[in-house]
């Protein structure tokens, strides 16, 4: 189970993740975070502080559930529904720029999902990308703005992201699929 | 009250709700029932957005059949389908069939041939959804079947006090009215008491269960001795539509005696909430200023049957596929 990125590694990811969304957007006004739960919401709430950090200004952060809105729900025989949570987003996001956080990008339709879940909340001025992995595979036309990492993978190989918040330590892994 | 099976999966966390049907509280464990009430707080997120609407039940169809009169419980149906994207429709019997004869096995069967995916059922004999489960391939939710169990009403009441007390256990429910008829007090003694509750029941004695006991609640007609100190009071309607005889004197002589008033009110917690599952006689089992007065949470009831009902929908329409897959 190699380790592709290890604690540090994450954190100098993020910030320069920062640093390129206010070049970007020469500055923090209008922006707003979003992360898609369940390991989106972390990693938004750090980019939030590191972009605190550079710009000393607070970004409004909520985190957003795509369980209802997903593809495969009812589709065919999944298994049960998967759990749903709250999707907690206490600001307006009309005409602001929502950045959208995800940990790993894969498919692409977590990603069409969450961008229809949000524009039920409003009208963004826009919306851009982020995410800590992306892995390939794409079966959309998405594309992120904000890459932590391009990790080019095998289909049956899978990417799990540990956070601190949630997992108690933070790395990404690339384990080989098939076996155990 | 010590169920192993009970104990073992509030250890583990339920995500799933393996079933075909909601029939009653009776059949779920508490860990359903939590599962039912966590994805009830997540959809009642839903309600609060510009745009009241989620994908998840898109293309199924679901018929709310009504055998009895409901203003709330269908209501309150009919907008959680809408609100998760199913397509509904209304069966009252007034205007259907039913008024020419046809049985209810008869009716559901000629409702199946066109594929709805649930039936919501709302009948006065105990049972029937429980026969329609076993007549038919939709996923049967119980909407209240006669003096048997009226489960969607038991989880929002569930949830509104959750939602303000943080939890169930050990919390002192008074429940208030006519026992013996009521279909909401069998669903509510089964979730308390397996959430914890420590449930107080109340009326007069021609109108308590002779077994109420055996389901863990404690019986009184002592209305001052089941009220005080609780953190809950619930009142049920009296339901002269189901009496066939006389049960007490007259509707004055038992808001006199069983009444909830202000005073009766304040033998209660400081914080107690007052609850009514509606529709609300008042003057007989609750004097208007305390349906009406700060204690009150009788319209957050109401409020939180769609989120419930939502997550049920929800909850169910996944269940009934798994369980055909298997």
């Amino acid at each position: 189970m190699p380790v592709v990125m290890d604690a540090d590694r994450i954190g100098r990811t993020l910030t320069r993740i920062a640093h390129e969304i206010v070049e970007r957007n020469k500055g923090t006004d209008d922006l707003a975070l979003v992360g898609v739960r369940t390991r989106g919401v972390p990693i938004a709430r750090r980019i939030a502080r590191t972009l605190r950090e550079i710009t000393g200004q607070d970004i409004p952060t909520g985190s957003l559930d795509i369980t209802l809105y997903r593809d495969d729900l009812m589709r065919h025989a999944v298994g049960p529904q998967p759990l749903v949570r709250k999707t907690d987003i206490q600001f307006s996001i009309d005409n602001r720029k929502i950045l959208l956080v995800d940990d790993v990008l894969y498919t692409g339709r977590t990603t069409r999902a969450a961008l229809d879940a949000l524009i039920d909340y409003g009208r963004p001025k826009a919306i851009q990308l982020i995410v800590l992995v992306d892995r390939g595979h794409r079966e959309l036309p998405i594309k992120a703005d904000y890459v932590g990492k391009n990790l080019p993978t095998a289909p049956e190989e899978s990417v799990q992201v540990r956070l601190l918040e949630i997992d108690g330590e933070d790395e990404v892994v690339l384990e080989t699929g098939g076996g155990a | 009250m010590s169920t192993t099976s009970q104990e073992l999966d509030q250890k583990q966390a339920v995500t799933t709700l393996r079933r075909k049907d909601l029939l009653g509280i009776a059949e779920l464990s508490p860990g359903e029932i939590e599962l039912i009430l966590d994805t009830a707080e997540a959809m009642k997120e839903v309600g609060t957005r510009p745009i009241k609407k989620v994908p998840a039940l898109r293309g199924k169809t679901v018929i709310n059949l009504f055998y009895e009169p409901s203003t709330r419980t269908r209501t309150s149906f009919e907008i959680a389908e809408k609100r998760l994207s199913a397509d509904t429709l209304n069966i009252a019997i007034g205007t259907s069939s039913v008024v020419k004869g046809e049985t209810l096995a008869d009716t559901a069967l000629n409702l199946e041939a066109m594929s709805p995916d649930m039936i919501v059922l709302r009948h006065a004999s105990s049972g029937a959804c429980h026969f329609l489960s076993r007549v038919c391939r939709s996923a049967i939710i119980n909407a209240g079947d006669g003096m048997h169990e009226h489960p969607t009403q038991a989880l929002l009441d569930a949830f509104t006090i959750r939602e303000r007390k943080k939890k169930l256990a050990g919390l002192k429910i008074a429940i208030v009215g006519d026992l013996l008829h009521s279909r909401v007090l069998r669903s509510n003694i089964h979730l308390l008491t397996k959430l914890g509750a420590d449930v107080w029941v109340c009326g007069p004695p021609t109108l308590i269960p002779t077994d109420i006991r055996r389901f863990g609640v404690t019986a009184t007609s002592a209305v001052e001795e089941a009220v005080r100190d609780a953190d809950v009071i619930m009142l049920l309607r009296i339901q002269l539509e189901r009496m066939e005889g006389a049960y007490f004197p007259s509707l004055r002589e038992y808001f006199r005696v069983f009444g909830m008033t202000e005073a009766r009110m304040h033998l209660a917690k400081s914080d107690v909430m007052i609850m009514h599952p509606g529709p609300m006689n008042r003057g007989v089992e609750i004097a208007s200023e305390v349906a009406d007065g700060p204690y009150s949470v009788i319209l957050d009831q109401v409020a939180n049957g769609v989120a419930v009902r939502m997550a049920v929908l929800y909850l169910l329409a996944g269940g009934a596929e798994h369980e055909e897959a298997a």
